[in-house]
C-alpha cells in the first residue's frame, strides 16, 4: 500500500463508520476538489453507490460554473441532491456588503443549520482537512454538534483507535470529517491517479487559476499558468502561499475561522 | 510528489510548559514547513496580546490557548526531511486535559517525551511514560529541552537521564535516544549545537528519521472485523477494514463468533483498476462468499486455523478519562473493533497511581486519570487477541453514557478461573476429565482434546452426564487410578466419595476420571480390577499403559466427532 492507498482507505472506513452509525446521513458537496474526492471515497466505499444525498448550501453568490458542473455531475454519478439556500436571509439584502463574516454566517452555517433541521440529520460529512487552517487542525473526525450547530471545541471528546463517537443525545449531530487527514498535495495526486473529474475553474485561464474555491465575491484568483493536475502539482511544490490566502473571509480576524465554526460553519 | 514515502506519525508529550508546542513549532520553522504568512500571522498575534513571539502560537491556534499560553487540544502538522514525511502530533501538557493528550498519541507510531532541564521529572513527565507504555507505543526520544537555562550542562542532563530512565525501564518503555536541546534558541533541532560539544548524538531532526516503521501487519493471522454488509445490487458484500493478515479469493475462512466456515468467492471493487485477487492489512475492502449465512457486524473473519480468542471474560489494563469514577457493578459499552457490547467490571484487581507506580490497595474504583488493572465481563462473547499478539485487534474503548471515557489493552483471560473440573468431598477430591470432548480436526490432522467447562462438583451437584462426544448413564461411579478414590455418581448427581476399598459391589458401571469404561461386569472382575489397581499403585508407572490396556474400554461411552477447525474454545469465567 502506498501513501494514497493509506489515505484512500482510512476515508473509505470512516464513511462507512458513518453510514452504519447515523439513519440521517448526508453529504456536504460545495462543488470543490475536496468534497468532489470525498464523492469518488463515497462512490468507492459503496461499491459504486450513494446511499445518501449529497447537500450544496447555495448561497446564490457562487461562481457560475460551479452550478453548472454540480447539476451534470449530480446526473453522471446518480447521486440525490439537495440544493439549500437561505432565502429569508437574502430577502432581507444579506450580502458580502454587510460584512464578509456576517455574510457567511447568514449564508453558509445558517444555511446549513436549516438543512440539519429540516432533514433531522444525525450525520453530515463535510470535506475539511487538518492542514487548511488553525482549528481545523484541532478537529476529530466525528466531531458533535449540538442541537444549535455550535462546537465544544476547549471540550472535545476523546477519539481514538478509530472508536468514533456515536452516542449523543438527540437533536446534536455529528459532522464526519473523512478527508481530515490528507493535506492538499494529497488531493491532488490522488484525482491524478483516479483522474476524477473537476470544474474547471481550477485551471489557468489567461494566466490565472482558483486554488480553492468559495463565493465569487470573496474568492481571489492565483497567478498561473497550470493547465493539467501535473502541472497543478508541480506548481504547489513550489508555492509558499497558504492555500485559503484567496479566501477573503479568513484574513478578516485573527481567529475568524474559529469563530465561525464554533457557530457551525464547516 | 512521490507518493511511495513512507509516513510516520510521532506524538510529542511531557509534563506542561516543558515546551512540547516549542519543540514542533522550531522544527516547522526550521524546516520551513510552515506557509508564508504563518510566522507573520502569529508575530501579529503576539503583538496584539503584547506578549513576546511564541513558536507555540503556531500550533495553539485557539485564541483560549494563545490568550493562556497553554494547548488545550491536540494537533497534527505535517512536515517533511529527505527520508520520509511526519505527522507531528502537539499534545497537551496539563493533567485537566489528558484525554486530549491521549486522543493525540493514539493515532502515534513514535514519541518524544519533553523534559524541562531545569525543572526536571514532575507528574505529567511520568504520567505520559505511562500512557506511552499502555498505547503501545515503544519508539521513544527523550528530550531534555531549555539546557539554556543550565548552562547546557552535561552533569544535570545525566542526572535527569538516569531518573526518567529508571522509571520509564519499570514500564517496559525503553527511549532509544535522550538528546539535550533548547528548542527555542534552535539548539541540537535541526544541526548539532556547538553549545553542547559533550553530545555526540544526533540531533533531532536527524534522529527522527532513525525511528524504524512497524513493518509486518499482512504476515500475522488474518484479523478481518465485519463492519457493514451492504445488499445495494444482485450482489451481498461484506465490508470492513483487513486489521492484520491477508486474505485470497477461494481462502477458506471462519467465522466467529458464530463458528461458520465458508469460503471467499470474490473481492469486490468498483473501479477496474482497483480489482485484486488478494488483499491485506490496512486495506478496506469488500468481499463476498460462498454460503450466504446470515453475518453481522462485529464477527471477526479469519482463517479456519488461526482464529481470534473467544470470551466473554479477559483482564486488561485501562487508564480512566471519565468524569465519573470506574466502578463496579455499572453497565458500560466496550467497543473492540467493529463489536459493540454492553460490559461490566467484574473486578478491580489494581489501581495505579500512574506518576509513582505504587498500588492504591484495595481500590473499589479508579478515577479520572487513574490507570487500573480489571476484570471486565462482557454481556454476550466477543473475539479479540491479546495485545500484545495485535494491537488493533487487542485494545477497546468504554463507553459510559454518550461519552469515551476509558481505553485499555487486553493482557490476558481471566485467570483466576479454574483449570480443571473436580468432584469434592472436604478432603478429598478427584480430578474429573471425564468431561472432556474429544474431536478430528480436519486443519489439524489429528484428535483433539477440548476441556470442559472447568467446575467443582460437590456432593448433591448434578453432574454432566452427556457431552456433545459422550454419554455416561445416570448412575455410574468415577474410578481415580491415582489414589483408588470412587466418585458415586446417582441419577446424574454425585452422591459420595469413597475408598475404593469401602465400595461395595453393585451392578452400576465404572470409568475411570477420563471417561475409559473400565470393564468390570460382575463383582468378580471387581475385586480383580482391585486387586490389579492395588499391585499398579505399588509398582512403577511403565505398567500403567498395560494395566490401561487390559481394563479400558475408552470408546464405549465416548465418540469423537469431527471438526473443521478448533477456535481457541475458551472456557467461562467461573463465577
Amino acid at each position: 500500500m502506498d501513501h494514497l492507498d493509506r489515505l484512500e482507505a482510512q476515508s473509505i472506513f470512516i464513511l462507512r463508520e458513518a453510514y452504519k452509525k447515523f439513519g440521517k446521513l448526508g453529504m456536504l458537496w460545495s462543488i470543490g476538489k475536496d468534497s468532489t474526492v470525498m464523492l469518488w471515497l463515497a462512490k468507492k466505499a459503496f461499491f459504486g453507490h450513494c446511499p445518501f444525498p449529497f447537500i450544496h448550501v447555495d448561497t446564490t453568490h457562487k461562481i457560475p460554473e460551479m452550478i453548472a458542473f454540480r447539476d451534470r455531475m449530480a446526473k453522471e454519478y446518480n447521486i440525490e441532491l439537495i440544493v439549500h439556500t437561505n432565502q429569508e436571509a437574502l430577502d432581507a439584502g444579506m450580502g458580502p456588503d454587510k460584512g464578509r463574516l456576517v455574510c457567511c454566517k447568514a449564508l453558509k452555517t445558517d444555511g446549513l443549520q436549516q438543512v440539519v433541521t429540516k432533514y433531522e440529520f444525525e450525520g453530515l460529512i463535510l470535506g475539511i482537512r487538518r492542514d487548511e487552517e488553525g482549528s481545523r487542525s484541532k478537529e476529530r473526525v466525528f466531531s458533535e454538534r449540538n442541537k444549535d450547530s455550535e462546537w465544544d471545541y476547549t471540550n472535545q471528546a476523546p477519539e481514538l483507535w478509530d472508536q468514533f463517537k456515536t452516542d449523543f443525545p438527540k437533536g446534536n449531530h455529528i459532522r464526519v470529517h473523512p478527508i481530515l487527514h490528507w493535506n492538499e498535495m494529497d488531493i491532488w495526486a490522488y484525482i491524478e491517479r483516479e483522474k476524477i473529474e473537476l470544474v474547471d475553474l481550477y485551471f489557468a485561464k489567461n494566466g490565472k487559476r482558483y486554488r480553492s474555491l468559495g463565493c465569487a465575491p470573496c474568492t481571489g484568483q492565483i497567478d498561473s499558468n497550470a493547465v493539467t493536475v501535473a502541472q497543478i502539482i508541480e506548481e504547489l511544490k513550489n508555492t509558499k502561499v497558504g492555500e485559503r490566502a484567496g479566501r477573503a473571509q479568513d484574513q478578516e480576524d485573527s481567529y475568524a475561522m474559529q469563530k465561525l465554526r464554533k457557530d457551525g460553519y464547516m | 510528489m512521490d507518493i511511495a514515502r513512507e509516513v510516520l506519525n510521532i506524538v510529542v508529550v511531557g509534563h506542561v510548559d516543558h515546551g512540547k508546542s516549542t519543540v514542533i513549532g522550531r522544527l516547522l520553522y526550521d524546516t520551513k514547513s510552515l506557509p508564508e504568512g504563518a510566522i507573520d500571522r502569529v508575530k501579529r498575534i503576539a503583538k496584539e496580546k503584547g506578549k513576546p513571539f511564541e513558536y507555540a502560537y503556531l500550533l495553539d491556534a485557539f485564541e483560549e490557548e494563545q490568550k493562556q499560553g497553554i494547548t488545550i487540544d491536540t494537533t497534527q502538522l505535517q512536515f517533511r526531511t529527505d527520508k520520509r514525511d511526519y505527522v507531528i502530533i502537539d499534545a497537551p501538557g496539563h493533567k485537566e486535559f489528558l484525554k486530549n493528550m491521549i486522543s493525540g498519541a493514539a493515532s502515534a507510531e513514535a514519541a518524544l517525551l519533553i523534559i524541562d532541564a531545569n525543572e526536571g521529572i514532575q507528574e505529567q513527565s511520568k504520567r505520559h511514560g505511562y500512557i506511552l507504555s499502555l498505547l503501545g507505543i515503544q519508539k521513544a526520544y527523550v528530550l531534555v529541552n531549555k539546557m539554556d537555562l543550565i548552562q547546557y550542562s552535561e552533569e544535570k542532563f545525566n542526572a535527569i537521564k538516569q531518573e526518567m530512565n529508571e522509571f520509564l525501564t519499570s514500564l517496559h518503555v525503553y527511549p532509544l535516544k535522550y538528546i539535550p536541546v533548547s528548542a527555542f534558541h534552535g539548539e541540537n533541532i535541526t544541526a548539532s549545537s556547538d553549545k553542547m560539544p559533550w553530545y555526540k548524538g544526533e540531533p533531532v531532526l536527524k534522529a527522527i528519521d532513525l525511528f524504524e516503521k512497524d513493518k509486518g501487519l499482512e504476515g500475522k493471522p488474518l484479523r478481518f472485523p465485519i463492519q457493514d454488509v451492504y445488499k445495494f445490487d444482485s450482489r451481498r458484500i461484506i465490508a470492513g477494514r483487513i486489521e492484520a493478515g491477508t486474505l485470497r479469493t477461494g481462502d477458506e475462512i471462519l467465522i466467529s463468533p458464530s463458528n461458520k466456515v465458508t469460503k471467499v468467492k470474490s473481492i469486490e471493487y468498483w473501479v477496474e483498476k482497483d480489482k485484486v485477487d488478494q488483499i491485506s492489512a490496512g486495506m478496506s475492502v469488500g468481499i463476498t462468499v460462498e454460503d450466504e449465512f446470515f453475518n453481522q457486524r462485529g464477527e471477526f473473519i479469519s482463517h479456519t486455523y488461526d482464529a481470534p480468542i473467544t470470551s466473554d471474560t479477559f483482564k486488561v489494563s485501562l487508564f480512566w478519562m471519565g468524569k465519573n469514577d470506574l466502578v463496579k457493578n455499572k453497565e458500560y459499552k466496550l467497543k473492540l473493533a467493529t463489536q459493540e457490547v454492553e460490559c461490566e467490571i467484574y473486578a478491580i484487581n489494581k489501581v495505579i497511581d500512574a506518576t509513582t507506580l505504587e498500588n492504591l490497595e484495595n481500590a473499589s474504583q479508579a478515577k479520572t486519570n487513574d490507570v487500573a488493572e480489571v476484570t471486565i465481563k462482557t454481556k454476550r462473547e466477543i473475539c479479540f487477541d491479546e495485545f500484545r499478539n495485535n494491537q488493533n485487534t487487542g485494545r477497546f474503548v468504554i463507553v459510559d453514557g454518550y461519552d469515551v471515557c476509558g481505553g485499555g489493552i487486553v493482557t490476558g483471560l481471566a485467570q483466576e478461573r479454574q483449570s480443571v473440573s473436580k468432584f469434592l468431598k472436604q478432603d478429598d477430591e478427584i480430578t474429573a476429565k471425564c468431561f472432556d470432548e474429544y474431536y478430528y480436526v480436519f486443519t489439524e490432522g489429528g484428535i483433539k482434546k477440548i476441556e470442559g467447562v472447568p467446575h467443582s462438583f460437590s456432593l448433591g451437584d448434578v453432574i454432566p452426564s452427556t457431552g456433545v462426544t459422550y454419554e455416561y448413564p445416570a448412575d455410574f461411579n468415577v474410578v481415580d487410578i491415582r489414589t483408588g478414590l470412587i466418585a458415586i455418581i446417582r441419577k446424574s448427581k454425585l452422591q459420595d466419595i469413597i475408598s475404593m476399598k469401602l465400595l461395595t459391589y453393585e451392578q452400576s458401571p465404572f470409568i475411570d476420571s477420563q471417561g475409559a469404561f473400565i470393564k468390570i461386569h460382575s463383582e468378580e472382575d471387581f475385586n480383580n480390577f482391585a486387586a490389579d489397581l492395588e499391585k499398579l499403585q505399588q509398582s512403577e508407572i511403565s505398567r500403567t499403559a498395560a494395566f490401561a490396556n487390559q481394563w479400558f474400554d475408552f470408546m464405549k461411552f465416548r465418540q469423537i466427532r469431527y471438526l473443521t477447525a478448533t477456535k481457541s474454545l475458551e472456557i467461562e469465567y467461573q463465577i
